[in-house]
């Protein structure tokens, strides 16, 4: 029983380890700087995850195999522990999991310590149930009024833009977010109803979208191309419907996108999804 | 002659009714009883719905004849939709979480065992005790009937998940299916459910320090109840802040309050206060409620877990015929994790919008609370280290306690830092995470406790056969299940989405998710045959003798099952401590705690205590 019981424990293990990996399951490619460095300390850090892991489940199965009870009648071994050994493996597991919290507030600090760069590209997010809503500011680079008392759904105002606001003229609203690839973009984040979160796997980190609040996140995109957006904080009945598309684009292919009035921006958003592909996983 | 006088005035026979003896008991061990068929029954309703939740997840769009005809409304035609499907999350966990995890491994193993193992006749409140089982009783009822009550014509119970997050909760029928009158319910379940709890901990902590017999200092005490104790001051001050939330909550919903709800929302084609149904709101905190939810939710892990961890201990060391390595390293990791356990609750809120500098804070604090989980994983090898281990089934369920709290806490090293938690969030990481440490664990520990004590409750031993079986393929079974969950979270696919089948970067994920559903059926099919084992043993199982299992604690020196008032009316004397196996020297292997000190250990002083070394 207690060798069996010792390579079944072994079996899982080594099962468990070798999911992980075999990459065959694994982030998709980073495409930020930030995103890059995320998967340097999770690679660190489940390095640590998996020899503990296994260390553990080894030793487990190695008590097992070892100490299972003999014919002869002979006790076990009489002791109440040892305040050395208690003291060592206290320290040494302190060292080791503070250590990797203090290492994993580097990334975090550099998304949100520092604010994002001058000249960044801004969007507005604004979620609503089971739909982005994505609020640019146009040529002029100012975003025109908005008052949640002016939002009408029915009549396509999302985001409840006011029209008479001159900042609002050449103001453009879209389902998809469309951004400059090696420029810093700033993500101004607000929901309309319940609480949404912004999830582009390829990004590496999500955001939650709370009523009442404007939160600002930045980023900078080294790799155009189409990736999935999804929300990933529950929201209602179709919240797995929540769905849209960031679109990294050429700087100067972005540029003129920003410039067209808003008829042209809807039909060349259009083409420019159907031009770039996902990536392939 | 004068013993006997003793005894005689001292003895409390039980009742004689029926319904005084077995429903509205005082006896602590009825009660008990009682909150593990609680349990028992719930934990099948949980079971089921996760069967339903991965086949809708696996074969999205068939159609379950079956479905159709149990419910027509969340399965019109016999296909799972959305809203039924995140019902059956909402409804899982919140039934998993509480009316399975908090009732069993404190309500029900805590309460037949804490008062018998530190000598005493009963809990301290009786009556109290008989109220906290009864008021969760009506909290379960409660739950149940938010399914059937949805506002509309279809049934469909609330939508929130085991979180219920503001403003979604908050917001009323106008949010869409799920927020209507089940949501309500869902609340009152929970405030209902509170206040059990409350009872119960009160109970625990006034019994535990009151009641010990006589030589039972705190150090004597198995660690079994340092866990218990430990748990109900944990429930004594994190319920209390639940309830409170809940109540705010449902103020929000019926009375037109603005705790969680800010101003200038705009729901379904509805600006706020521009509408009868949709009233004013301004000045609301959706954050707060995560704050108040969680500085419940983060003890109530340990709450799960820390009974399981109490059993796993006892259960080592009786079987590994071995004292428990580092008993008094394991009192302060009990008291470590318990502390530390109300300092982390914002590690579930990281990416909430809460300020960053608090998320770092939260960091170091949640990982520090590794180092005592370690502790215990490093006491349980230093038990089995030189042991002469009897392979029974509890033994086996407890070790394979040690081996999924290794599997489901480790990951915590991930989720627990602020960076990387962005991309885990709210994935099938997190899933498999809490799954394993605080689901599948603990419920190891209850089984590993079932198996190890059910002898004594009944007096019949539970059959080794069937509870091997039952652990093989259980144990197999959750580390397939679990397991590949964490890649699915790596991949990035997010929990509480009713298909994949919008996304394209899920689609590779299809072969693991049809597989983990194949899993999960087998074992929850093989759950059964502890179900069987359990009712057939009392029937027929074996006849158990006053100590089947050789032990060394205070339940073990007296009947099986214990009389009403648990010792026949001789109060135990203990002299030793609680783990006294393997004492050279000794006639036997193992030492109760009752035996007399010698005249060579009141000289030498060794080992007569179980610390000292």
């Amino acid at each position: 029983m207690g060798r069996a019981l010792a390579v079944i424990i072994w079996i899982l293990t080594l099962g468990s380890v070798s999911l992980f990996f075999v990459k065959q399951w694994w982030f998709p490619t980073a495409i930020t700087s930030h995103a890059a460095a995320l998967d340097r300390q999770f690679l660190i850090t489940i390095i640590v995850v998996g020899i503990s892991f296994t260390a553990a489940q080894v030793g487990l199965g190695y008590m097992v195999w070892k100490y299972r009870e003999r014919p002869a009648n002979d006790r076990a071994v009489y002791t109440h522990g040892s305040n050395r050994l208690e003291v060592i493996w206290t320290i040494v597991t302190a060292i080791i999991f503070i250590g990797l919290a203090v290492m994993g507030q580097s990334v975090w600090a550099s998304l949100h310590f520092n604010k994002a760069p001058a000249g960044s590209f801004q969007v507005e997010v604004v979620a609503q149930q089971f739909q982005w809503n994505f609020h640019y500011a146009g040529k002029d680079g100012v975003f025109g009024r908005t008052d949640p008392s002016l939002i009408d759904d029915s009549a396509l105002n999302f985001i409840g833009l006011d029209e008479t606001d001159p900042n609002a003229k050449d103001d453009e609203t879209h389902s998809v977010i469309a951004i400059p690839v090696g420029r810093p973009v700033e993500l101004i984040l607000r929901s309309k109803d319940v609480i949404h979160n912004f999830w582009v796997p390829q990004l590496r980190f999500k955001q939650d979208l709370v009523p009442g609040m404007a939160i600002r996140v930045h980023f900078t995109a080294n790799q155009t191309g189409k990736y999935e957006l999804a929300c990933a904080e529950l929201c209602g009945q179709l919240h797995f419907k929540m769905k849209s598309y960031m679109l990294v684009l050429p700087e100067a292919e972005h540029q003129a996108l920003m410039s067209l009035p808003q008829e042209q921006f809807q039909s060349r958003m259009t083409e420019l999804l159907a031009k770039y592909p996902l990536p392939t996983y | 002659m004068s013993v006997e006088t003793h005894e005689a005035v001292h003895r409390h026979e039980p009742p004689t009714s029926f319904i005084r003896k077995y429903i509205f008991s005082l006896d602590h061990k009825v009660i008990g009883i009682q909150y593990i068929l609680l349990a028992l029954v719930a934990v099948i309703v949980g079971m089921a719905m996760s069967v339903l939740m991965r086949m809708n997840l696996s074969w999205p769009g068939t159609n379950w004849p079956i479905l159709a005809t149990l419910f027509p409304g969340g399965a019109p035609g016999g296909v799972i939709n959305p809203e039924f499907y995140l019902s059956l999350v909402t409804m899982h966990g919140t039934i998993m979480v509480f009316f399975v995890l908090t009732t069993a491994p404190q309500g029900g193993f805590g309460n037949y065992f804490l008062p018998i193992q530190i000598g005493a006749e009963d809990m301290a409140f009786p009556v109290l005790n008989m109220l906290s089982f009864w008021v969760t009783l009506v909290g379960f009822i409660v739950i149940l009937s938010a399914i059937f009550f949805s506002g509309s014509a279809s049934t469909i119970g609330p939508i929130g998940g085991w979180t219920g997050y503001a403003p979604l909760s908050a917001l009323g029928q106008i949010a869409g299916p799920g927020q209507g009158m089940g949501m309500n319910l869902w609340i009152i379940s929970i405030a209902i459910f509170c206040v059990g709890s409350l009872l119960g901990a009160l109970n625990f902590i006034t019994t535990l320090l009151n009641m010990r017999t006589r030589g039972m200092s705190l150090m004597r005490m198995p660690l079994t109840c340092w866990a218990w104790f430990t748990t109900a001051v944990l429930a004594l001050l994190s319920f209390p802040v639940l309830l409170g939330g809940g109540i705010l909550l449902l103020l929000d919903r019926l009375a037109g309050t603005s705790f969680f709800i800010p101003g200038g929302l705009y729901v379904s084609g509805i600006l706020s206060g521009t509408n009868p149904s949709f009233p004013v709101h301004t000045g609301g905190s959706p954050i707060l409620w995560q704050h108040l939810f969680w500085f419940f939710g983060h003890p109530e892990v340990y709450i799960a877990i820390l009974p399981g961890m109490g059993a796993t201990s006892h259960i080592l060391s009786t079987f590994a015929r071995k004292p428990v390595f580092g008993y008094r390293a394991m009192v302060f990791a009990i008291f470590a994790i318990g502390l530390l356990g109300f300092f982390v609750w914002g590690h579930h809120m990281f990416i909430s919008g809460m300020s960053p500098y608090s998320a770092m804070t939260f960091s170091i604090l949640t990982l520090s609370i590794g180092v005592p989980s370690a502790v215990k994983t490093f006491n349980w090898l230093g038990t089995l280290w030189g042991a002469r281990i009897r392979f029974t089934t509890p033994m086996l369920f407890a070790i394979g306690f040690v081996s999924l709290f290794v599997a489901g806490g480790i990951t915590g090293l991930v989720l627990g830092q602020t960076s990387l938690d962005l991309p885990m969030h709210d994935t099938y990481f997190v899933l498999a995470h809490f799954h394993l440490v605080m689901g599948v664990a603990s419920i190891f520990g209850m089984f590993a406790a079932t198996y190890f004590w059910f002898p004594k409750m009944f007096g019949r031993m539970m059959s080794e056969s069937l509870g091997k079986i039952h652990f093989w393929i259980t144990f197999v079974g959750v580390y397939c299940i679990f397991v590949p969950m964490h890649v699915m979270g790596l991949v990035g696919m997010p929990r509480r989405y009713a298909q994949f089948t919008e996304y394209t970067f899920l689609t590779r994920l299809h072969p693991l998710v049809v597989f983990v559903s194949v899993v999960a059926i087998i074992t929850v099919l093989t759950q059964f045959l502890f179900y069987f084992n359990l009712i057939w043993s009392i029937f027929k199982g074996k006849k158990a003798g006053a100590n089947p299992w050789d032990a060394t604690t205070l339940e073990w020196t007296t009947a099986s099952p214990p009389p009403h008032d648990n010792f026949a009316g001789v109060l135990p004397v203990v002299y030793r401590g609680p783990y006294e196996f393997a004492v050279p020297g000794a006639p036997n292997d193992f030492v109760m705690q009752t035996e007399p000190e010698t005249e060579t250990e009141r000289v030498g002083g060794n080992g007569h205590n179980g610390h000292r070394h």
